[in-house]
Protein backbone atom coordinates (compact mmCIF):
# COMPACT_ATOMS: atom_id res chain seq x y z
CA UNK A 1 0.00 0.00 0.00
CA UNK A 2 1.27 3.27 -1.04
CA UNK A 3 -0.87 5.55 0.46
CA UNK A 4 -3.44 5.94 3.45
CA UNK A 5 -6.55 6.29 1.54
CA UNK A 6 -9.71 4.66 4.00
CA UNK A 7 -12.14 4.99 1.06
CA UNK A 8 -10.29 3.19 -1.19
CA UNK A 9 -9.65 0.22 1.76
CA UNK A 10 -13.43 0.48 2.51
CA UNK A 11 -14.12 0.02 -1.27
CA UNK A 12 -11.56 -2.83 -1.69
CA UNK A 13 -13.21 -4.74 0.88
CA UNK A 14 -16.39 -4.28 -0.44
CA UNK A 15 -15.18 -5.49 -3.70
CA UNK A 16 -13.79 -9.08 -1.95
CA UNK A 17 -16.87 -9.26 0.11
CA UNK A 18 -19.37 -8.51 -3.05
CA UNK A 19 -16.74 -11.39 -5.06
CA UNK A 20 -16.83 -13.76 -1.86
CA UNK A 21 -20.45 -13.32 -2.19
CA UNK A 22 -20.97 -14.34 -5.76
CA UNK A 23 -18.35 -17.23 -5.50
CA UNK A 24 -20.26 -18.69 -2.65
CA UNK A 25 -24.14 -18.05 -3.68
CA UNK A 26 -24.25 -20.95 -6.52
CA UNK A 27 -22.87 -23.50 -3.27
CA UNK A 28 -24.80 -21.58 -0.55
CA UNK A 29 -28.62 -22.21 -2.66
CA UNK A 30 -27.54 -25.99 -3.16
CA UNK A 31 -26.99 -26.44 0.40
CA UNK A 32 -30.01 -24.61 1.41
CA UNK A 33 -31.97 -26.93 -1.04
CA UNK A 34 -30.36 -29.99 -0.21
CA UNK A 35 -31.87 -29.62 3.54
CA UNK A 36 -35.85 -29.35 2.47
CA UNK A 37 -38.57 -32.22 1.11
CA UNK A 38 -39.69 -32.19 -2.38
CA UNK A 39 -42.83 -30.19 -1.45
CA UNK A 40 -40.96 -27.45 -0.24
CA UNK A 41 -40.12 -26.61 -3.43
CA UNK A 42 -44.10 -27.00 -4.45
CA UNK A 43 -44.75 -22.87 -3.52
CA UNK A 44 -42.86 -21.89 -6.54
CA UNK A 45 -39.26 -20.59 -5.14
CA UNK A 46 -37.03 -22.34 -2.95
CA UNK A 47 -36.54 -21.20 0.33
CA UNK A 48 -33.03 -19.07 1.40
CA UNK A 49 -32.51 -20.49 4.21
CA UNK A 50 -31.62 -24.55 5.66
CA UNK A 51 -34.58 -27.05 6.52
CA UNK A 52 -34.72 -29.26 8.93
CA UNK A 53 -34.11 -32.25 6.76
CA UNK A 54 -30.25 -32.56 6.19
CA UNK A 55 -29.54 -35.39 7.98
CA UNK A 56 -32.36 -37.50 6.53
CA UNK A 57 -31.07 -36.44 2.51
CA UNK A 58 -27.39 -36.89 3.15
CA UNK A 59 -27.94 -40.78 5.11
CA UNK A 60 -30.80 -41.52 2.19
CA UNK A 61 -28.26 -40.34 -0.80
CA UNK A 62 -25.38 -42.02 0.96
CA UNK A 63 -26.91 -45.47 1.47
CA UNK A 64 -29.54 -46.02 -1.04
CA UNK A 65 -29.60 -43.07 -3.78
CA UNK A 66 -32.26 -42.59 -5.85
CA UNK A 67 -33.41 -46.40 -7.14
CA UNK A 68 -35.85 -44.97 -10.32
CA UNK A 69 -32.80 -43.21 -12.18
CA UNK A 70 -30.45 -46.30 -12.11
CA UNK A 71 -27.48 -44.81 -10.04
CA UNK A 72 -25.99 -46.21 -7.40
CA UNK A 73 -25.88 -45.15 -3.65
CA UNK A 74 -23.57 -42.19 -3.75
CA UNK A 75 -21.40 -43.68 -1.26
CA UNK A 76 -20.58 -46.62 -3.59
CA UNK A 77 -19.95 -43.62 -6.43
CA UNK A 78 -17.79 -41.45 -4.02
CA UNK A 79 -15.61 -44.80 -3.48
CA UNK A 80 -15.29 -45.24 -7.32
CA UNK A 81 -14.29 -41.36 -7.99
CA UNK A 82 -11.93 -41.95 -4.98
CA UNK A 83 -10.40 -44.96 -6.80
CA UNK A 84 -10.45 -43.05 -10.18
CA UNK A 85 -8.66 -40.00 -8.24
CA UNK A 86 -6.11 -41.43 -6.97
CA UNK A 87 -5.03 -43.92 -9.41
CA UNK A 88 -4.62 -41.29 -11.54
CA UNK A 89 -2.59 -38.74 -9.62
CA UNK A 90 -0.37 -41.61 -8.41
CA UNK A 91 -0.11 -43.10 -11.98
CA UNK A 92 1.26 -39.84 -13.46
CA UNK A 93 3.46 -38.81 -10.89
CA UNK A 94 5.02 -42.36 -11.23
CA UNK A 95 5.33 -42.26 -15.24
CA UNK A 96 6.31 -39.00 -15.36
CA UNK A 97 8.87 -38.73 -12.85
CA UNK A 98 10.80 -41.88 -14.32
CA UNK A 99 10.01 -40.53 -17.71
CA UNK A 100 11.65 -37.17 -16.45
CA UNK A 101 14.80 -39.18 -15.01
CA UNK A 102 15.24 -41.02 -18.14
CA UNK A 103 15.44 -37.67 -20.51
CA UNK A 104 17.67 -35.74 -17.95
CA UNK A 105 20.33 -38.23 -16.38
CA UNK A 106 20.86 -40.22 -19.94
CA UNK A 107 22.00 -39.81 -23.03
CA UNK A 108 20.23 -41.89 -25.68
CA UNK A 109 19.63 -42.63 -29.50
CA UNK A 110 16.14 -40.98 -30.33
CA UNK A 111 15.90 -39.23 -27.19
CA UNK A 112 14.38 -36.23 -28.89
CA UNK A 113 12.06 -37.95 -30.44
CA UNK A 114 10.84 -39.63 -27.18
CA UNK A 115 10.68 -36.15 -25.76
CA UNK A 116 8.58 -35.21 -28.39
CA UNK A 117 6.24 -38.32 -28.63
CA UNK A 118 5.34 -36.82 -24.55
CA UNK A 119 5.13 -33.58 -25.59
CA UNK A 120 2.10 -34.31 -28.35
CA UNK A 121 -0.14 -35.37 -25.43
CA UNK A 122 -0.36 -32.16 -23.73
CA UNK A 123 -1.86 -30.88 -27.28
CA UNK A 124 -4.67 -33.68 -27.49
CA UNK A 125 -7.08 -32.88 -24.79
CA UNK A 126 -9.18 -36.17 -24.76
CA UNK A 127 -12.54 -33.97 -26.05
CA UNK A 128 -10.80 -33.58 -28.83
CA UNK A 129 -10.42 -37.58 -30.22
CA UNK A 130 -12.82 -38.94 -28.37
CA UNK A 131 -14.37 -41.30 -30.91
CA UNK A 132 -11.12 -42.88 -32.16
CA UNK A 133 -9.79 -43.04 -28.41
CA UNK A 134 -12.98 -44.39 -27.29
CA UNK A 135 -12.69 -47.15 -30.00
CA UNK A 136 -9.24 -48.32 -29.06
CA UNK A 137 -10.75 -48.88 -25.36
CA UNK A 138 -13.52 -50.65 -26.48
CA UNK A 139 -11.44 -52.95 -28.62
CA UNK A 140 -8.93 -53.87 -25.59
CA UNK A 141 -11.80 -54.98 -23.30
CA UNK A 142 -11.43 -52.33 -20.75
CA UNK A 143 -15.10 -50.93 -20.57
CA UNK A 144 -16.32 -50.96 -17.22
CA UNK A 145 -12.83 -51.49 -15.19
CA UNK A 146 -10.73 -49.18 -13.23
CA UNK A 147 -7.80 -49.87 -16.23
CA UNK A 148 -10.04 -47.92 -18.42
CA UNK A 149 -11.18 -45.82 -16.61
CA UNK A 150 -8.14 -44.41 -15.55
CA UNK A 151 -5.04 -45.47 -17.48
CA UNK A 152 -5.77 -43.73 -20.91
CA UNK A 153 -5.58 -40.21 -18.90
CA UNK A 154 -2.47 -41.06 -16.67
CA UNK A 155 -0.15 -40.15 -19.59
CA UNK A 156 0.51 -36.43 -18.68
CA UNK A 157 3.31 -34.34 -20.21
CA UNK A 158 3.03 -31.14 -17.76
CA UNK A 159 3.61 -33.22 -14.70
CA UNK A 160 7.08 -34.53 -17.16
CA UNK A 161 8.26 -31.29 -17.57
CA UNK A 162 7.67 -30.07 -13.97
CA UNK A 163 9.87 -32.93 -12.87
CA UNK A 164 12.73 -32.21 -16.01
CA UNK A 165 12.65 -28.74 -14.74
CA UNK A 166 13.38 -29.60 -11.14
CA UNK A 167 16.00 -32.44 -11.92
CA UNK A 168 17.70 -29.55 -14.06
CA UNK A 169 17.91 -27.63 -11.32
CA UNK A 170 19.45 -30.37 -9.04
CA UNK A 171 23.10 -29.42 -8.95
CA UNK A 172 25.57 -31.99 -10.91
CA UNK A 173 28.04 -32.11 -7.76
CA UNK A 174 25.04 -34.23 -6.04
CA UNK A 175 25.38 -36.58 -9.09
CA UNK A 176 28.76 -36.36 -9.29
CA UNK A 177 29.02 -37.23 -4.97
CA UNK A 178 26.86 -40.48 -5.51
CA UNK A 179 28.43 -41.28 -8.53
CA UNK A 180 32.33 -41.47 -6.61
CA UNK A 181 30.63 -43.24 -3.51
CA UNK A 182 29.75 -46.34 -6.02
CA UNK A 183 25.81 -45.59 -6.47
CA UNK A 184 23.52 -46.55 -9.54
CA UNK A 185 21.45 -44.95 -11.65
CA UNK A 186 18.48 -46.10 -9.42
CA UNK A 187 20.09 -45.83 -6.53
CA UNK A 188 21.10 -42.44 -6.90
CA UNK A 189 16.93 -41.91 -8.26
CA UNK A 190 15.64 -43.41 -5.06
CA UNK A 191 17.84 -42.15 -2.38
CA UNK A 192 18.36 -38.47 -3.82
CA UNK A 193 16.29 -37.52 -6.61
CA UNK A 194 12.27 -38.40 -4.64
CA UNK A 195 13.38 -36.74 -1.43
CA UNK A 196 14.15 -33.64 -2.83
CA UNK A 197 11.40 -33.90 -4.91
CA UNK A 198 9.07 -34.02 -1.92
CA UNK A 199 7.42 -31.16 -1.65
CA UNK A 200 6.71 -31.08 -5.90
CA UNK A 201 5.22 -34.70 -5.86
CA UNK A 202 3.02 -33.41 -2.80
CA UNK A 203 1.74 -30.10 -4.63
CA UNK A 204 1.53 -32.49 -8.23
CA UNK A 205 -0.58 -34.94 -5.98
CA UNK A 206 -3.14 -32.62 -5.07
CA UNK A 207 -3.66 -30.86 -8.64
CA UNK A 208 -4.19 -34.20 -10.09
CA UNK A 209 -6.11 -35.84 -8.05
CA UNK A 210 -8.47 -32.96 -8.39
CA UNK A 211 -8.04 -33.63 -12.13
CA UNK A 212 -8.65 -36.99 -11.73
CA UNK A 213 -11.82 -36.42 -9.19
CA UNK A 214 -13.83 -34.21 -11.57
CA UNK A 215 -13.06 -36.20 -14.74
CA UNK A 216 -16.60 -36.10 -16.82
CA UNK A 217 -16.75 -37.13 -20.40
CA UNK A 218 -14.68 -40.21 -19.97
CA UNK A 219 -16.26 -42.07 -16.88
CA UNK A 220 -19.66 -41.06 -18.44
CA UNK A 221 -18.61 -42.76 -22.13
CA UNK A 222 -16.59 -45.77 -19.98
CA UNK A 223 -18.95 -46.68 -17.77
CA UNK A 224 -22.03 -48.68 -18.59
CA UNK A 225 -22.59 -50.58 -15.53
CA UNK A 226 -23.64 -48.90 -12.56
CA UNK A 227 -20.92 -50.61 -10.46
CA UNK A 228 -18.09 -48.34 -12.09
CA UNK A 229 -20.21 -44.73 -12.00
CA UNK A 230 -18.00 -41.97 -10.70
CA UNK A 231 -20.06 -39.38 -8.39
CA UNK A 232 -19.72 -36.06 -11.19
CA UNK A 233 -20.29 -38.30 -14.14
CA UNK A 234 -23.36 -39.83 -11.87
CA UNK A 235 -24.88 -36.81 -11.32
CA UNK A 236 -25.66 -35.97 -14.26
CA UNK A 237 -27.50 -39.61 -15.07
CA UNK A 238 -29.47 -38.67 -11.71
CA UNK A 239 -30.45 -34.69 -12.85
CA UNK A 240 -31.62 -36.18 -15.75
CA UNK A 241 -33.69 -38.93 -14.80
CA UNK A 242 -35.48 -36.52 -11.94
CA UNK A 243 -36.63 -34.20 -14.95
CA UNK A 244 -40.28 -35.59 -14.33
CA UNK A 245 -40.50 -35.69 -10.83
CA UNK A 246 -38.41 -32.89 -9.34
CA UNK A 247 -36.31 -34.65 -6.95
CA UNK A 248 -33.84 -30.91 -6.26
CA UNK A 249 -33.07 -31.34 -2.97
CA UNK A 250 -31.99 -34.97 -3.65
CA UNK A 251 -30.06 -33.69 -7.04
CA UNK A 252 -28.24 -31.27 -4.84
CA UNK A 253 -27.51 -33.56 -1.66
CA UNK A 254 -25.57 -35.12 -4.21
CA UNK A 255 -23.41 -32.32 -5.70
CA UNK A 256 -22.64 -30.81 -2.10
CA UNK A 257 -21.39 -34.33 -1.44
CA UNK A 258 -19.64 -34.51 -5.58
CA UNK A 259 -17.55 -31.32 -4.61
CA UNK A 260 -17.20 -32.10 -0.97
CA UNK A 261 -13.35 -33.79 -1.02
CA UNK A 262 -12.02 -31.65 -3.81
CA UNK A 263 -12.72 -28.31 -2.31
CA UNK A 264 -11.71 -29.90 1.06
CA UNK A 265 -8.00 -30.82 -0.45
CA UNK A 266 -7.78 -27.44 -1.63
CA UNK A 267 -8.36 -24.96 1.52
CA UNK A 268 -6.97 -27.98 3.63
CA UNK A 269 -3.68 -27.70 1.45
CA UNK A 270 -3.82 -24.82 0.51
CA UNK A 271 -0.32 -23.79 0.27
CA UNK A 272 0.60 -26.95 -1.94
CA UNK A 273 -2.13 -26.28 -3.76
CA UNK A 274 -0.97 -22.53 -5.00
CA UNK A 275 2.35 -24.27 -5.69
CA UNK A 276 1.05 -27.10 -7.93
CA UNK A 277 -1.52 -24.49 -10.15
CA UNK A 278 1.28 -22.27 -10.55
CA UNK A 279 4.31 -24.92 -11.51
CA UNK A 280 2.48 -27.24 -13.77
CA UNK A 281 1.35 -23.83 -15.67
CA UNK A 282 4.67 -22.59 -15.81
CA UNK B 1 21.94 -29.62 -19.60
CA UNK B 2 23.84 -31.91 -17.18
CA UNK B 3 27.23 -32.72 -17.63
CA UNK B 4 27.24 -35.57 -15.67
CA UNK B 5 25.15 -38.56 -17.06
CA UNK B 6 24.71 -41.98 -16.06
CA UNK B 7 25.79 -44.42 -18.72
CA UNK B 8 23.24 -47.38 -19.49
CA UNK B 9 21.91 -48.70 -23.35
CA UNK B 10 18.59 -50.31 -21.88
CA UNK B 11 17.50 -48.66 -18.72
CA UNK B 12 16.36 -45.41 -20.19
CA UNK B 13 14.10 -46.92 -22.40
CA UNK B 14 12.90 -49.13 -19.82
CA UNK B 15 12.04 -45.49 -17.51
CA UNK B 16 10.08 -44.40 -20.67
CA UNK B 17 8.73 -47.40 -21.44
CA UNK B 18 5.49 -47.14 -19.71
CA UNK B 19 4.59 -43.29 -20.75
CA UNK B 20 5.29 -43.90 -24.41
CA UNK B 21 3.53 -46.92 -24.79
CA UNK B 22 0.29 -45.13 -23.16
CA UNK B 23 1.10 -41.90 -25.15
CA UNK B 24 0.97 -44.42 -28.70
CA UNK B 25 -1.84 -46.53 -27.72
CA UNK B 26 -4.41 -43.68 -26.64
CA UNK B 27 -3.25 -40.68 -27.79
CA UNK B 28 -1.14 -40.93 -31.40
CA UNK B 29 -2.62 -44.02 -32.75
CA UNK B 30 -6.33 -42.43 -31.90
CA UNK B 31 -4.84 -39.25 -33.27
CA UNK B 32 -3.81 -41.32 -36.78
CA UNK B 33 -7.05 -42.87 -36.67
CA UNK B 34 -8.97 -39.65 -36.54
CA UNK B 35 -7.00 -38.32 -39.52
CA UNK B 36 -7.38 -41.47 -41.66
CA UNK B 37 -11.59 -41.79 -40.87
CA UNK B 38 -11.44 -38.44 -41.95
CA UNK B 39 -10.59 -39.24 -45.24
CA UNK B 40 -13.21 -41.95 -45.42
CA UNK B 41 -17.17 -42.12 -45.69
CA UNK B 42 -18.96 -44.88 -44.03
CA UNK B 43 -22.42 -46.51 -45.42
CA UNK B 44 -25.56 -46.20 -43.41
CA UNK B 45 -24.87 -50.01 -42.03
CA UNK B 46 -21.21 -49.32 -41.19
CA UNK B 47 -20.28 -51.91 -43.50
CA UNK B 48 -18.59 -50.52 -46.79
CA UNK B 49 -15.85 -47.80 -46.38
CA UNK B 50 -15.08 -45.60 -48.62
CA UNK B 51 -12.40 -43.24 -49.54
CA UNK B 52 -13.93 -39.83 -50.33
CA UNK B 53 -10.68 -37.47 -49.71
CA UNK B 54 -11.31 -33.66 -48.39
CA UNK B 55 -15.27 -34.35 -49.08
CA UNK B 56 -15.84 -34.66 -45.26
CA UNK B 57 -14.55 -31.16 -44.85
CA UNK B 58 -16.15 -29.34 -47.64
CA UNK B 59 -19.35 -30.98 -45.85
CA UNK B 60 -19.03 -29.34 -43.20
CA UNK B 61 -17.52 -25.55 -45.12
CA UNK B 62 -20.80 -25.83 -46.06
CA UNK B 63 -22.90 -27.09 -43.35
CA UNK B 64 -24.57 -23.88 -41.88
CA UNK B 65 -24.83 -26.18 -37.99
CA UNK B 66 -20.89 -26.39 -38.48
CA UNK B 67 -20.62 -22.72 -39.09
CA UNK B 68 -22.99 -21.64 -36.64
CA UNK B 69 -21.18 -23.65 -33.87
CA UNK B 70 -17.88 -22.11 -35.24
CA UNK B 71 -19.62 -18.57 -34.07
CA UNK B 72 -21.09 -19.47 -30.91
CA UNK B 73 -17.83 -21.18 -29.41
CA UNK B 74 -15.96 -17.95 -30.78
CA UNK B 75 -18.65 -15.97 -28.89
CA UNK B 76 -18.97 -18.19 -26.47
CA UNK B 77 -15.12 -18.34 -25.31
CA UNK B 78 -15.03 -14.21 -25.34
CA UNK B 79 -17.74 -13.75 -23.37
CA UNK B 80 -15.91 -16.48 -20.67
CA UNK B 81 -12.57 -15.25 -20.99
CA UNK B 82 -13.65 -11.49 -20.58
CA UNK B 83 -16.36 -12.05 -18.24
CA UNK B 84 -13.52 -14.62 -16.04
CA UNK B 85 -10.57 -12.47 -16.42
CA UNK B 86 -11.96 -8.64 -15.60
CA UNK B 87 -13.87 -10.20 -12.04
CA UNK B 88 -11.01 -11.79 -11.56
CA UNK B 89 -8.32 -8.70 -12.32
CA UNK B 90 -10.56 -6.85 -9.94
CA UNK B 91 -10.60 -9.11 -7.18
CA UNK B 92 -6.87 -9.80 -7.31
CA UNK B 93 -6.46 -5.53 -7.46
CA UNK B 94 -8.45 -4.97 -4.87
CA UNK B 95 -6.80 -7.72 -2.44
CA UNK B 96 -3.48 -6.24 -3.35
CA UNK B 97 -4.61 -3.46 -0.62
CA UNK B 98 -5.27 -6.21 1.91
CA UNK B 99 -2.42 -6.47 4.50
CA UNK B 100 -3.72 -8.66 7.29
CA UNK B 101 -7.03 -10.02 6.00
CA UNK B 102 -5.27 -10.93 2.61
CA UNK B 103 -4.93 -14.52 2.99
CA UNK B 104 -8.71 -14.67 4.35
CA UNK B 105 -10.06 -13.78 1.29
CA UNK B 106 -8.02 -15.75 -0.85
CA UNK B 107 -9.23 -18.80 0.69
CA UNK B 108 -12.71 -17.86 0.32
CA UNK B 109 -12.13 -17.06 -3.23
CA UNK B 110 -9.83 -20.29 -4.66
CA UNK B 111 -11.77 -23.01 -4.10
CA UNK B 112 -14.67 -23.24 -6.63
CA UNK B 113 -11.26 -24.09 -8.33
CA UNK B 114 -12.31 -27.80 -6.63
CA UNK B 115 -15.30 -27.96 -8.44
CA UNK B 116 -15.91 -29.89 -11.31
CA UNK B 117 -17.63 -28.40 -14.24
CA UNK B 118 -20.04 -30.58 -14.74
CA UNK B 119 -21.24 -29.43 -10.92
CA UNK B 120 -20.94 -26.14 -11.55
CA UNK B 121 -23.53 -26.77 -14.56
CA UNK B 122 -25.48 -28.12 -12.39
CA UNK B 123 -25.51 -25.61 -9.68
CA UNK B 124 -26.58 -22.40 -11.89
CA UNK B 125 -28.77 -25.20 -13.56
CA UNK B 126 -30.25 -25.09 -10.48
CA UNK B 127 -29.99 -21.49 -9.71
CA UNK B 128 -31.97 -20.15 -12.99
CA UNK B 129 -33.89 -22.58 -13.25
CA UNK B 130 -37.14 -21.13 -14.55
CA UNK B 131 -39.71 -22.37 -12.66
CA UNK B 132 -37.86 -22.89 -9.14
CA UNK B 133 -34.86 -20.96 -9.11
CA UNK B 134 -33.51 -17.54 -7.39
CA UNK B 135 -32.67 -15.82 -10.28
CA UNK B 136 -35.92 -16.03 -12.56
CA UNK B 137 -37.42 -14.72 -9.79
CA UNK B 138 -35.62 -11.81 -8.87
CA UNK B 139 -34.87 -11.03 -12.82
CA UNK B 140 -39.29 -11.08 -13.01
CA UNK B 141 -39.15 -8.50 -9.97
CA UNK B 142 -37.28 -5.85 -12.50
CA UNK B 143 -39.20 -7.28 -15.78
CA UNK B 144 -37.60 -10.18 -17.08
CA UNK B 145 -38.94 -13.30 -18.44
CA UNK B 146 -35.99 -15.60 -18.37
CA UNK B 147 -35.94 -19.02 -19.81
CA UNK B 148 -33.09 -20.48 -21.09
CA UNK B 149 -35.28 -23.99 -22.16
CA UNK B 150 -36.65 -21.68 -25.20
CA UNK B 151 -34.39 -18.94 -25.18
CA UNK B 152 -31.27 -18.79 -27.26
CA UNK B 153 -29.72 -16.14 -25.22
CA UNK B 154 -30.98 -16.98 -22.10
CA UNK B 155 -29.12 -20.33 -22.79
CA UNK B 156 -26.28 -18.71 -23.59
CA UNK B 157 -25.69 -16.47 -20.92
CA UNK B 158 -26.02 -19.62 -17.89
CA UNK B 159 -23.26 -21.46 -19.86
CA UNK B 160 -20.92 -18.60 -20.12
CA UNK B 161 -22.05 -17.48 -16.10
CA UNK B 162 -21.25 -21.27 -14.88
CA UNK B 163 -18.13 -22.00 -16.78
CA UNK B 164 -16.63 -18.09 -15.76
CA UNK B 165 -17.45 -19.07 -12.30
CA UNK B 166 -15.22 -21.78 -12.30
CA UNK B 167 -12.52 -20.19 -14.03
CA UNK B 168 -12.55 -16.90 -11.61
CA UNK B 169 -10.22 -18.50 -9.11
CA UNK B 170 -7.80 -19.48 -10.94
CA UNK B 171 -7.21 -16.21 -12.96
CA UNK B 172 -7.58 -14.80 -9.31
CA UNK B 173 -4.37 -16.99 -8.37
CA UNK B 174 -2.81 -15.66 -11.31
CA UNK B 175 -3.54 -12.15 -10.91
CA UNK B 176 -2.26 -11.91 -7.60
CA UNK B 177 1.09 -13.21 -7.91
CA UNK B 178 1.40 -11.04 -11.02
CA UNK B 179 0.81 -8.06 -8.79
CA UNK B 180 2.85 -9.14 -6.07
CA UNK B 181 6.09 -9.59 -9.01
CA UNK B 182 5.43 -5.32 -9.82
CA UNK B 183 8.06 -3.95 -7.61
CA UNK B 184 6.78 -1.18 -5.23
CA UNK B 185 9.32 1.20 -5.68
CA UNK B 186 7.41 2.02 -9.26
CA UNK B 187 4.21 2.66 -7.69
CA UNK B 188 5.38 4.89 -5.05
CA UNK B 189 7.70 6.75 -7.53
CA UNK B 190 4.56 7.15 -9.67
CA UNK B 191 2.70 8.36 -6.29
CA UNK B 192 5.63 10.77 -5.19
CA UNK B 193 5.19 12.25 -8.90
CA UNK B 194 1.34 13.10 -8.27
CA UNK B 195 -0.38 10.03 -10.19
CA UNK B 196 -3.22 8.64 -8.25
CA UNK B 197 -4.82 5.23 -7.58
CA UNK B 198 -6.74 5.23 -11.21
CA UNK B 199 -3.64 6.96 -13.21
CA UNK B 200 -1.17 4.15 -11.42
CA UNK B 201 -3.61 1.47 -12.65
CA UNK B 202 -3.58 2.31 -15.90
CA UNK B 203 -0.04 3.34 -16.55
CA UNK B 204 2.03 0.86 -14.32
CA UNK B 205 0.13 -1.97 -12.75
CA UNK B 206 -1.59 -2.89 -15.82
CA UNK B 207 1.32 -2.83 -18.62
CA UNK B 208 3.66 -4.43 -15.95
CA UNK B 209 0.73 -7.27 -16.03
CA UNK B 210 0.87 -8.08 -19.25
CA UNK B 211 2.51 -11.03 -19.56
CA UNK B 212 0.20 -12.58 -16.62
CA UNK B 213 -2.45 -11.19 -18.88
CA UNK B 214 -1.65 -12.79 -22.08
CA UNK B 215 -0.48 -16.19 -20.41
CA UNK B 216 -4.34 -15.82 -19.18
CA UNK B 217 -5.50 -15.09 -21.92
CA UNK B 218 -4.41 -18.32 -23.79
CA UNK B 219 -5.37 -20.19 -21.06
CA UNK B 220 -8.81 -19.06 -20.63
CA UNK B 221 -9.34 -19.81 -24.46
CA UNK B 222 -8.09 -23.12 -24.09
CA UNK B 223 -10.23 -23.69 -21.25
CA UNK B 224 -13.24 -22.40 -23.09
CA UNK B 225 -13.10 -24.05 -25.93
CA UNK B 226 -12.08 -27.62 -24.80
CA UNK B 227 -12.51 -28.05 -20.49
CA UNK B 228 -16.28 -26.55 -20.91
CA UNK B 229 -17.82 -29.95 -22.54
CA UNK B 230 -19.19 -30.87 -19.06
CA UNK B 231 -20.88 -27.90 -18.68
CA UNK B 232 -23.03 -27.69 -22.03
CA UNK B 233 -23.53 -31.05 -21.16
CA UNK B 234 -25.19 -31.18 -17.61
CA UNK B 235 -27.20 -28.34 -18.42
CA UNK B 236 -28.40 -27.20 -21.99
CA UNK B 237 -27.09 -30.41 -24.27
CA UNK B 238 -26.39 -27.86 -27.20
CA UNK B 239 -29.84 -25.98 -27.30
CA UNK B 240 -32.05 -24.78 -27.65
CA UNK B 241 -31.44 -24.66 -31.77
CA UNK B 242 -27.92 -25.52 -31.19
CA UNK B 243 -27.51 -21.55 -29.62
CA UNK B 244 -24.85 -23.21 -27.48
CA UNK B 245 -23.50 -25.95 -29.42
CA UNK B 246 -19.93 -25.27 -29.01
CA UNK B 247 -17.20 -27.65 -31.35
CA UNK B 248 -16.16 -29.99 -28.31
CA UNK B 249 -19.67 -31.02 -28.12
CA UNK B 250 -20.71 -31.24 -31.49
CA UNK B 251 -17.65 -33.52 -31.92
CA UNK B 252 -19.17 -35.80 -29.35
CA UNK B 253 -22.77 -35.43 -30.49
CA UNK B 254 -22.23 -36.10 -34.18
CA UNK B 255 -19.72 -39.18 -32.94
CA UNK B 256 -21.41 -41.05 -30.35
CA UNK B 257 -25.01 -39.94 -30.51
CA UNK B 258 -25.49 -38.98 -34.57
CA UNK B 259 -23.03 -41.80 -35.41
CA UNK B 260 -21.69 -39.69 -38.28
CA UNK B 261 -18.06 -40.79 -38.07
CA UNK B 262 -16.82 -39.84 -40.72
CA UNK B 263 -17.53 -35.82 -39.83
CA UNK B 264 -16.81 -36.54 -36.44
CA UNK B 265 -13.43 -37.37 -37.29
CA UNK B 266 -12.82 -34.60 -39.63
CA UNK B 267 -14.34 -32.04 -37.06
CA UNK B 268 -11.49 -33.86 -34.58
CA UNK B 269 -8.82 -33.01 -36.72
CA UNK B 270 -9.76 -29.00 -36.98
CA UNK B 271 -9.92 -29.31 -33.18
CA UNK B 272 -6.44 -30.61 -33.17
CA UNK B 273 -5.06 -27.93 -35.28
CA UNK B 274 -6.62 -25.24 -33.38
CA UNK B 275 -5.61 -26.76 -30.27
CA UNK B 276 -1.90 -27.29 -32.03
CA UNK B 277 -1.96 -23.56 -33.03
CA UNK B 278 -2.94 -22.07 -29.49
CA UNK B 279 -0.17 -24.35 -27.70
CA UNK B 280 2.16 -22.99 -30.40
CA UNK B 281 1.17 -19.31 -29.54
CA UNK B 282 1.47 -20.18 -25.51
CA UNK B 283 4.82 -21.16 -26.00
CA UNK B 284 6.23 -19.10 -28.14
CA UNK B 285 5.24 -15.93 -26.36
CA UNK B 286 4.80 -17.08 -22.73
CA UNK B 287 8.15 -18.78 -22.36
CA UNK B 288 10.20 -15.12 -23.54
CA UNK B 289 8.01 -13.95 -20.49
CA UNK B 290 7.71 -10.37 -22.84
CA UNK B 291 7.06 -7.07 -21.34
CA UNK B 292 5.52 -4.53 -23.49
Amino acid sequence: MIENRPGLTLLAHLTLMAGVVIVALPVWVAFVASTHTATDFMSGTIPLWPGPHLVENYARMLDTGVSTSGTPPVGTMMLNSLVMALLIACGKIAISITSAFAIVYFRFPLRTLAFWCIFITLMLPVEVRIVPTFQVVADLGMLNSYAGLTIPLIASATATFLFRQVFLTIPDELTEAARIDGAGPMKFFRDILLPLSRTNIAALFVILFIYGWNQYLWPLLITTSSDYYTIVAGIKRMADAVDGLPQWHLVMATAMLAMLPPVAVVIGMQRLFVKGLVETEK
Amino acid sequence: MKRTLFRNQWLPWLLLAPQLAITFVFFLWPAAQAVRQSFLRQDAFGINTSFVGLANFRALWNSPEYLNSLQVTAVFAVLVTVLSMGLSLLLAVALDRMIRSASLYTTLLVWPYAVAPAVAGILWWFIFNPTIGIMPYVLEGIGYDWNHISSKSDALILVVIASAWKQISYNFLFFVAGLQSIPASLREAAAIDGAGPVRRFFDITLPLLSPTTFFLLVVNIVYAMFDTFAVIDATTEGGPAQATNILVYKVYFDGFVGQNLGSSAAQSVILMGIVIALTAIQFRYVEKKVAY
